[in-house]
């Protein structure tokens, strides 16, 4: 038995470090350790609720986006504000960018690089892989990072700036868009279509969106795109048996009336989805450095106070339930719960691995183009882009929901006196990077790394690596 | 050209988003951008190939002298807390460290410091609230000197902390201070009181405002959305704020103001707390607190009355429109 800390973890979003217990060359045991605390739920209480909306994109530079819709929704539910037509589809192409960007700065800046490790130097493939994804020198790099500084721009017009725009408000967005700024949009959407069908997918975006099952991907395998270059490593590597969890999974869908509905809600557990109950959700800080609660909480009564002592705890991280139970979140959960054939079959032959993680991943930024086009299509310049609250905040709560680029992401609000009364956030990776509960339940990524194979003498398991960053975990939004 | 230039990056108490605004870099592209200014990256928390123990070798070797490092770029707030602990912020990797003693020692090993956004140079949004974060910056706690390295720390190079404020920067702020260092050409003079580079705090984030007409004549928005002038009754602090943003597009062309809401002055230290919510103008008797920098209140009310009586209507209706009511008149003959 032999113990391992590894960390911290580069080419993840925030600090990470996990402690390993190894025997056999097989982890045995790990506990996933969030090492940073900012404290943006204390710093929220008493203020003015539009002030969240300047503090929760700044949870996390990487989905701000995200924070602020989760914000906006939760402001709008106190509020009993609706979003008009415009102002919807602005906000879903906001996001949708945002997405898709992150989707693809993971795979590319991420996770690629981890096959150039020298580790690989023997396999055939490795030179091929490390003159392309190397970190800071591959030539992936630079022409991925050109294209995704062009497709910002789609947020720079719709938002201002990225990260940290103040454009999504509870009653829709700040800017109003001219009939030419359109088409405007549609031409960055189209560049970034031509570099994902050119140099990723090598086929066409509908080609790969109606894919059934993994035989017809299979079929695709010989061509010559970056996904491919990962496709024909996944398997001889074992990546679709390594880094399996619960397979319980969860997606909140998009809930606000959202007519253009594209993500759907459900709860995935013994191979059927049920229906969400978002009331069911707990944290439970058992084994955080939080003030120990006497019972798990649901957010709306949730409290985040930091223990002054090391009080026997692994984590700042709480530990958010379902019903009790951990789930897992992100792309992969969400195309399950649509039911898009391709994960519905490679979760049927391996469940939710490394390799389904990640062509999950990548399917969804395939789907959010085409949905992107569609959407820039229904707004009419003619109509308002944004709906006004009349008056200030009356005492009341809400809670915001939204599917961010690494899974489900809520806020829960209660406003009195006109200011905020509590605010509690649970972020995607919250989810996927909990620690233990009371019950002494793992969280989805302990359980994922338990029986991972150590090659010897390594002290950064690679494999441990590849799970890890397959959940393309954002720390910064786990604790915030 | 100048020898190759070091540079290692560590992230505290922040988001990320000024790394992640920093990739947003163009013309050209960031990777392209270092390489032609000779700084080879050493170590970056999501850029780097290496993880784990190879990045902690990296560090040691940095305090020990083995590896020189010429610029350390440090982003997020420095993290105190609890009771000056510094235990929320651990450094990984490292027995039983505070992030912020790592954070000291590299900088007193380093040619150049530098700190990347509003985090790292006066605490920023993270020091919010009541502070139990105890966040604070590299030099400054808001705008009072006072932050981890204490009032005069001087750099190897001979100077004070870059502050590169904002929340997040703009790559351009980033990659225009790096060029001056990779070329061993930024002196002293180039920075301001709160050690900001002065190109950034030499204008006001009002210059070049596209909603400038409107506040010519005092055309206000009443509402987010709306085209008008966002001084006087949406909290914007263009008219106070140390900037550049609006003659320098950001993500391709926008502006927070382009965008359709204020700026909050995030290049300021203690943006994060106004003293009022975000979004309002505070006021007294109907005048607003917050007047433009270096300009007289009685001039400003002076002018401000006689620019409302001559509004023409085409702004004072365009300002509380989302799109364009009334175009100007055209000069051609109309039929
Ligand atoms: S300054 Fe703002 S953008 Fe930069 S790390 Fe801090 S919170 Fe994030
Ligand atoms: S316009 Fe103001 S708030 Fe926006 S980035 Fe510039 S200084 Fe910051």
């Amino acid at each position: 038995m032999s113990k391992l800390i590894v960390g911290p973890f580069n080419r993840v979003e925030g600090d990470l470090k996990v402690n390993l217990t190894i025997k056999n060359d097989t982890v045995q045991r790990a506990e996933v350790v969030s090492p940073l605390y900012r404290g943006f739920e204390q710093t929220l209480q008493g203020r003015d609720p539009s002030d969240a909306l300047i503090y929760v994109p700044r949870i996390c530079g990487i989905c701000s986006i995200s924070q602020s819709i989760a914000a906006a929704r939760a402001l709008a539910a106190v509020q009993n504000l609706t979003v008009p037509h415009n102002g919807l589809y602005s906000q879903n192409i906001i996001l949708a960018a945002e997405n898709a960007a992150d989707h693809l700065t993971h795979f590319y800046m991420f996770f690629m690089p981890d096959f150039a490790r020298e580790i690989y130097q023997d396999e055939p493939w490795h030179d091929k892989i490390h003159t392309r994804f190397r970190a800071l020198r591959g030539t992936a790099g630079k022409e991925f990072l050109k294209a995704r500084a062009e497709f910002f721009h789609l947020v720079g017009l719709m938002g201002g700036k990225w990260p940290h725009t103040l454009s999504l408000q509870p009653g829709g967005v700040t800017r109003a868009l001219e009939k030419q700024e359109l088409f405007k949009l549609k031409a960055i959407v189209a560049a970034m279509r031509h570099f994902l069908e050119q140099t990723l997918f090598a086929c066409s975006l509908e080609e790969f969106n109606s894919l059934k099952n993994e035989t017809e991907l299979e079929n695709l395998a010989e061509r010559n795109g970056d996904f491919q270059s990962f496709y024909r490593i996944s398997k001889p590597l074992n990546l679709h048996k390594l880094g399996r969890a619960y397979d319980r999974f969860m997606s909140y869908g998009v809930e606000n009336g959202n007519k253009a509905q594209f993500f759907k809600a459900g709860l995935f557990q013994n191979e059927t989805i049920e229906q969400l109950n978002t009331a069911l959700i707990t944290e439970d800080v058992s084994h955080s450095w939080m003030r120990h609660a006497t019972k798990p909480l649901h957010p709306f009564d949730g409290q985040t106070l930091p223990a002054s002592e090391d009080n026997g705890g692994y984590s700042w991280c709480k530990a958010p339930r379902m019903d009790g139970q951990p789930v897992e979140v992100g792309a992969l959960a969400r195309h399950l719960i649509n039911r898009h054939p391709l994960i519905e079959d490679l979760i049927a032959q391996y469940g939710g691995t490394v390799h389904t993680r990640v062509i999950a991943r990548l399917l969804e930024v395939s789907l959010l183009l085409p949905q992107m086009e569609d959407w820039i299509e229904q707004i009419i310049p003619t109509e308002t882009f944004c709906h006004h609250p009349e008056g200030g905040y009356e005492d009341g709560e809400g809670f915001g929901l939204v599917e961010a680029a690494r899974g489900s992401l809520g806020h829960w609000l209660k406003v009195k006196n006109g200011q905020i009364a509590n605010y509690q956030i649970i972020a995607p990776t919250t989810w996927n990077f909990s620690p233990r509960d009371q019950n002494e339940i793992m969280g989805p990524l302990e359980k994922a790394l338990l029986s991972t194979p150590v090659r010897e003498g390594e002290t950064e398991p690679v494999a441990v690596q590849h799970i890890v960053r397959s959940f393309d975990p954002c720390m910064v939004c786990t604790v915030h | 050209m100048s020898e190759m230039k070091n540079m290692l990056w560590l992230q505290s108490g922040g988001c990320g988003g000024c790394s992640l605004s920093l990739m947003c870099a163009e013309s050209p592209n960031l990777y392209s951008a270092l390489e032609l200014a000779n700084i080879r990256l050493v170590s970056h928390p999501s850029l780097n190939q290496a993880s784990g123990r190879e990045t902690v070798k990296i560090l040691e070797d940095a305090l020990s002298g083995e590896l020189r490092i010429d610029i350390f770029c440090i982003e997020g707030s420095i993290m105190f807390g609890p009771h000056g602990s510094g235990r929320f912020h651990m450094a990984s990797g490292f027995d039983n460290k505070p992030m912020k003693d790592l954070i000291s020692e590299l900088a007193h090993v380093s040619d150049y410091v530098m700190a990347v956004g509003s985090c790292a140079a006066f605490g920023g949004i993270t020091a919010g609230g009541l502070n139990e974060a105890e966040a604070r910056g590299m030099v400054f706690d808001g705008d009072i000197r006072g932050g981890l390295l204490g009032k005069n720390f001087l750099s190897r190079a001979g100077l004070p902390v870059i502050n590169l404020s904002g929340c997040p920067i703009h790559p351009d702020w980033v990659m225009e201070t790096l060029y001056q260092i990779a070329a061993d050409s930024l002196s002293h003079s180039d920075l301001d009181s709160f050690y900001r580079p002065r190109f950034l705090s030499n204008r006001l984030v009002h210059h070049g405002c596209s909603r400038n007409e409107f506040y010519e004549f005092k055309a206000s928005a009443q509402n987010l959305c709306e085209q008008g002038c966002l001084m006087e009754n949406i909290g914007c602090k263009g008219t106070q704020a140390a900037g550049d943003c609006n003659i320098r597009p950001w993500n391709g062309s926008g502006s927070c103001i382009t965008g359709g809401y204020p700026c909050i002055a995030c290049t300021e230290p203690g943006f994060e707390e106004p003293g009022h919510a975000f979004l309002q103008t505070p006021k007294i008797a109907g005048i607003p607190v917050g007047l433009p920098t270096d300009m007289p209140k009685a001039w400003f009310v002076a002018l401000a009355s006689l620019a409302k009586a001559a509004t023409p209507k085409r702004l004072s209706v365009n300002a509380v429109s989302e799109q364009i009511t009334y175009a100007p008149k055209s000069k051609g003959k109309e039929e």
